[in-house]
């Protein structure tokens, strides 16, 4: 825990009366797995998508690998991955031009491409999906891919919202397993999830209610604090008192 | 650089897998030339015309045999009496009747004479209206003729009429330029804006913005490949209008590609104004239908603008297509060089600059 790759103080985002994000404050180092969690609404794509360059805080300031999320937004994008909640690769282009595609936005030269694409590829198991168009493959397929192609070019941090929503099991394992290796190799990941059975996974946790961040810590040190059995548990005392959301 | 050729790369293959567009972009220009100028036809043909001869003369005889071997009249029968003539109007088998009176002939040359009288069903006004003229023409001819031959030094013809640059007055010469720009009006404006909502919508427009492309390359690789499509089509109708209605251009085909592309560049630009506003496919085609009907009702595409009211005519000047309707037709027609045309281009040039700036600020990553 040296190193701090995100940095948030005071952030804010309102639109028209509505406070999406509220005066938000968190730190995340190096090779963390940062769980960023709340309920639906509660304001977590919001804030994710201020620290990916997407959009303007209203008020308060942030850093992401180092540079400004106000004024350096196009800075900020060449050192991180980003995958969101819905999927979005190009469904009517291959696997490998997917790939190829977003390597070269991401600046790869063609020898490191090709080196790259075998790589992941072999990682995925997908070496004979090369050439099948990306709309045909499954959901579970479909969300490795994107996250595969978020770590493209080996960036500082990854942003994952909701990566696994939707995904069997047994896959969601899989995925998880792709997270550690990547945070193992140094990349931070920041993830929010609705699976608090994932979250016990995360290095640290962050649950925000209503725009808000109520609670940061480890799973561990969590559980003792709202003397708790599970990070189930957790969620519930905490979300129960939200007041938008479903 | 390498980014910008791979995105082209992307985007040609997506035109390439979609099941309908590489096929709509090569029908719609030929289908559009091939069958549109047989519809839009201004030209009357068939006007029925029955006569009702009362003076029984040689001169009557005449004017009758002169409209049976007219092209554009049909003669559908003589009667002796009006009100027959009348009924068959109401019933709708005539539609213009000539009657010449008593004594026609007799009294040709007295002032006071009872005079030819032409009645027309005006319901559909323009084949009243040019019937009607091509009767007076018809009969015009026919009595000058006779003139001339009972005293043939007097000078024969009153009123001679020329068509300058469409000598046979064919709508479809003059129709054929409009809708090459409808053309393209659909083919460069509809399909990058459809192309970029549709991102929109898919949510790969999020992937795009949160990696660091540049704007500009972006857009370029989207707009690049209808610029493309569109000097393509114009092509193609060119060609069309060559081989199936012997129109060729008079002016500099040159000048022609030089106008399309800033005309493509306007239009695209428009485009993209309009996807940068809107989220959904839906309200694309909504907002680009709504500026296309004004385009394409007041910029002198389909009814000249001279003939609008002023008010009007003043809101044709923020209209680019306006623009380009003259340069196409004046140049496919009259054969018009750039210097007689160059107010024309320097509009077109002020629209590419401002739409493109538009889009240009419109589009943003971050919001």
């Amino acid at each position: 825990m040296s190193k701090t790759v995100i940095s948030v103080r005071n952030l804010t985002k309102r639109f028209g009366n509505f406070t999406a994000v509220n005066n938000i404050s968190f730190d995340v180092y190096r090779g963390e797995i940062f769980g960023f969690l709340g309920a639906n609404g509660a304001g977590k794509t919001t804030a994710m998508r201020m620290l990916c360059g997407l959009s303007y805080p209203t008020s308060g300031s942030g850093t992401v690998a180092g540079f400004d999320i106000t004024r350096e937004g196009e800075m900020i994008k060449r050192h991180i991955g980003y995958m969101s909640q819905r999927f979005s690769l190009y469904n009517d282009l291959t696997v490998g031009e997917n790939i190829k595609l977003f390597a070269a936005i991401y600046g790869l030269s063609k020898q490191n491409t090709g080196k790259r694409t075998d790589e992941l590829l072999d990682r995925l198991n997908f070496s004979s999906e090369r050439n099948t168009l990306v709309g045909s493959l499954p959901l579970g397929w479909k969300q490795k891919l994107a996250f595969a192609i978020a770590t493209v070019h080996r960036p500082e941090v990854v942003f994952l919202d909701e990566p696994t929503s939707g995904v069997d099991p047994i896959t969601r394992r899989q995925f998880w397993e792709m997270i550690y290796e990547a945070a193992e190799g140094g990349t931070t990941i920041f993830v929010t999830t609705h699976y608090m059975d994932e979250a016990e996974y995360c290095s640290r946790v962050s649950i925000m209610v209503d725009g808000e961040v109520r609670a940061l810590d480890t799973p561990a040190r969590l559980q003792q604090q709202f003397a708790a059995e599970s990070m189930n548990e957790v969620f519930r005392t905490l979300a129960r008192d939200a007041e938008r959301g479903e | 650089m390498r980014t910008f050729i791979v995105l082209l790369q992307k985007e040609f293959t997506q035109i390439r897998r979609n099941s309908f567009l590489p096929k709509l972009i090569v029908a719609f220009p030929v289908i559009v030339m091939l069958i549109a100028p047989l519809l839009m036809t201004m030209d009357v043909r068939n006007v029925n015309v029955a006569i009702v001869d009362l003076d029984r003369s040689t001169t009557s005889h005449r004017i009758v045999s002169h409209i049976k071997a007219s092209e554009y009249l049909s003669f559908v029968g003589a009667t002796a009496e009006f009100d027959l003539a009348l009924r068959d109007l109401e019933k709708g088998k005539v539609d213009v009747i000539v009657q010449i009176p008593n004594y026609f002939e007799r009294d040709m040359a007295v002032a006071t004479a009872e005079k030819i009288s032409i009645t027309a069903n005006a319901v559909n006004a323009i084949k009243a209206l040019i019937g009607t003229q091509y009767l007076v023409q018809t009969i015009a001819r026919t009595v000058v003729e006779l003139r001339g031959e009972k005293s043939p030094n007097q000078l024969s013809e009153l009123v001679t009429v020329q068509n300058r640059f469409n000598p046979t007055l064919n709508y479809r010469h003059y129709m054929i330029p409009a809708l090459m720009i409808m053309i393209f009006i659909l083919m460069c404006g509809f399909l990058p804006a459809l192309s970029i909502v549709g991102e929109k919508e898919t949510g790969t427009m999020e992937q795009i913005n949160v990696t660091p492309v540049s704007r500009l390359t972006f857009i370029l690789s989207k707009l690049l490949p209808y610029w493309i499509t569109g000097i393509f089509v114009l092509t193609m109708a060119m060609i069309v209008a060559h081989l199936v209605y012997g129109l060729i251009p008079v002016g500099s085909v040159g000048l022609i590609y030089f106008g399309a592309v800033l005309f493509i560049l306007i239009i695209s630009g428009f485009s993209l104004t309009v996807a940068n506003f809107s989220d959904t496919m839906q309200q694309t085609m909504f907002v680009m239908f709504f500026f296309i009907m004004i385009f394409m009702l007041m910029s002198g595409l389909l009814t000249p603008i001279d003939s609008m009211p002023a008010w009007a005519q003043k809101i044709t000047f923020i209209l680019p297509p306006r623009y380009f309707v003259d340069i196409l037709r004046s140049v496919y027609l009259k054969g018009t060089s750039f210097a007689e045309q160059w107010y024309n281009f320097a509009a077109l040039g002020v629209f590419t600059v401002i739409f493109n700036i538009l889009a240009a600020v419109t589009y943003r990553k971050q919001a």
